[in-house]
């Protein structure tokens, strides 16, 4: 049988007819295409190709003795191409052809070589490969953004649901966040109730709108008048809770509950017309308790808060965390 | 119908009217939102909605602004890697012509739930062919109109296109290709894309 290079060239495009002697009798035009610098029939295909598996081949006669085996191979120059490719003798010791392939390489060799449709036998499924991995990275890429859009989503949804919309202050939830993690720490803090005093008044004469806007002006100032490291979260209409980190004393707990009231204290003006109100808060502080629990320290916070109330409102009072 | 039609329909007119005739379709839609998301499924009669829409707009025929979207989804630099994926469909434009049968397999392997309209290519006689377009929906066959004749720009053949309804969801576009190197089309690079 004779090898037929016309033959082999459509079907095979990528192939080298080898001599006995392992020299390149007849190059594919693709394989032309991989190196249009050098004249290939009559060289040694092992100077032009090595190969990497199976490992340590010594020569062409160690090349022939794995015929019809799956090879592993690389051209020698620059850009060393991966190949793979399998090397079937002709009958009577005529030589044998060497068909290859791009293997995964193929995104490169495209690339490195230009090559087009043409390029690869009819039947080779390079084209659809490229197509599909084309394909997929454009899906891909889609799917990427999106997921980024609905993380981006995700984090706007969850900072609103940590929010009050009406003031910007945390809300209930937030707040049970803030004194899980300073129990866990076994951080000294305080938890202060602050409810506004006469707020129902200024709700039912001037209406929600100036209701609203006082609660807004109330919000403001309590973030103003407290730290950064401090919490402030709106928990119901007009009731407040105040967490204050490492707040020093006891004395000075109180000294920022009276200074808070005092701000409360002062005038509103809505569409011209003012608002006065007050507050009455009172404060649990988490070095009271052997092991502080949130929701007690809420409940003596707010049994100060009425302690508060029934003295005559506008002033804050601790609640003996016993009591 | 798949996000991938719906953000065509948006991008479109986005790109080629601008982002407020966008809005404004939106709004004459009464979408709620503004963003098709491509890797989303979205109710079926939300997108003859849009392009209703869309035709009240920008004052336009329901087929010739289908058509345009086609033209838009092959021409468009936005929109290169639908071009190059038609592309992928063979080196001339007779090739590309003869590989419309796959395309909707084509586009199943890219992306599994975007089901685009059967088509089938009848040859009459060398450079008569009628393709022949079968879908769920109303509306494939003059988009395809757009994509045949911006293709056949793309590769610099010289065709003749003519589009027939054929009952609902049906279409026959006529096509007879004088040359298939008439002009010098694009250039088109295997390795040029993704990466």
């Amino acid at each position: 049988m004779e090898a037929c290079p016309d033959v082999l060239d459509a079907l095979c495009p990528l192939h080298a007819i080898l001599d006995r002697r392992g020299c390149i009798a007849h190059a594919g035009p693709t394989l032309v295409k991989l190196r249009p610098e050098d004249t290939l029939p009559g060289r040694d295909a092992f100077e032009v190709f090595e190969v990497t598996r199976p490992r340590a081949l010594a020569g062409i006669d160690d090349l022939f003795a794995h015929a019809r085996m799956r090879l592993h191979l690389r051209l020698r120059a620059a850009p060393r191409t991966k190949l793979k490719g399998v090397l079937v003798p002709l009958p009577g010791e005529r030589g044998a052809i060497l068909n290859l392939s791009f293997g995964i390489s193929i995104l490169d060799a495209v690339r490195d070589y230009a090559l087009t449709n043409t390029d690869f036998a009819a039947t080779d499924l390079a084209m659809e490969m490229l197509y599909l991995v084309e394909a997929k990275s454009a899906a891909m890429e889609a799917s990427r953004k999106l997921n980024l859009r609905l993380q981006g989503a995700m984090i706007a949804a969850e900072e609103q649901a940590f929010t009050d919309t009406l003031t910007g202050l945390k809300n209930r939830r937030a707040l049970d966040h803030v004194l899980a993690r300073l129990v866990e720490r076994g951080a000294r803090f305080a938890v202060m109730q602050l409810d506004l005093d006469y707020f129902k008044a200024v709700n039912d004469s001037m209406g929600h709108a100036a209701g609203d806007h006082v609660l807004q002006q109330v919000a403001r100032l309590l973030v103003e008048e407290t730290r950064a490291a401090d919490t402030v979260a709106r928990v119901g209409g007009d009731e407040f809770v105040i967490v204050l980190g490492e707040p020093g004393e006891r004395d000075q707990v109180a000294h920022v509950a009276e200074r808070l009231i005092r701000r409360i204290e002062e005038p509103v003006f809505f569409d011209g017309r003012q608002a006065r109100i007050s507050a009455s808060a009172g404060s649990a502080l988490s070095w009271d308790y052997a092991r502080p629990d949130p929701a007690r320290m809420l409940a003596d916070a707010d049994r100060g808060l009425y302690a508060s109330k029934a003295a005559g409102r506008a002033r804050h009072s601790f609640a003996a965390p016993d009591g | 119908m798949h996000g991938l039609i719906n953000r065509a329909i948006q991008c479109f007119v986005a790109d080629t009217y601008g982002r407020d005739a966008w809005i404004a379709v939106t709004h004459r839609a009464d979408l709620g939102f503004s963003e098709f998301e491509a890797m989303m499924t979205y109710p079926e009669e939300l997108t003859p909605r849009v392009l209703d829409a869309a035709c009240r707009e920008l004052a336009k025929a329901r087929d010739e602004l289908l058509e345009d979207i086609g033209t838009y989804l092959v021409s468009h630099p936005q929109a290169e890697a639908v071009r190059r994926l038609l592309r992928f469909g063979g080196v001339t434009f007779l090739d590309f012509l003869h590989s419309l049968d796959d395309l909707p397999e084509r586009a199943r392997l890219a992306v599994s739930d975007l089901v685009l309209p059967a088509l089938d290519l009848v040859e009459h006689r060398p450079g008569h062919y009628t393709l022949h377009v079968h879908a769920q929906q109303e509306g494939f066959g003059p988009v395809l109109l757009g994509v045949l004749r911006a293709m056949a720009d793309d590769y610099g053949a010289l065709v003749f296109t003519e589009l027939r309804p054929a009952g609902p969801g049906r279409d026959a576009i006529e096509i007879t290709l004088y040359a298939t190197a008439y002009a010098e089309g694009r250039r088109f690079e295997l390795g040029g894309g993704a990466g």
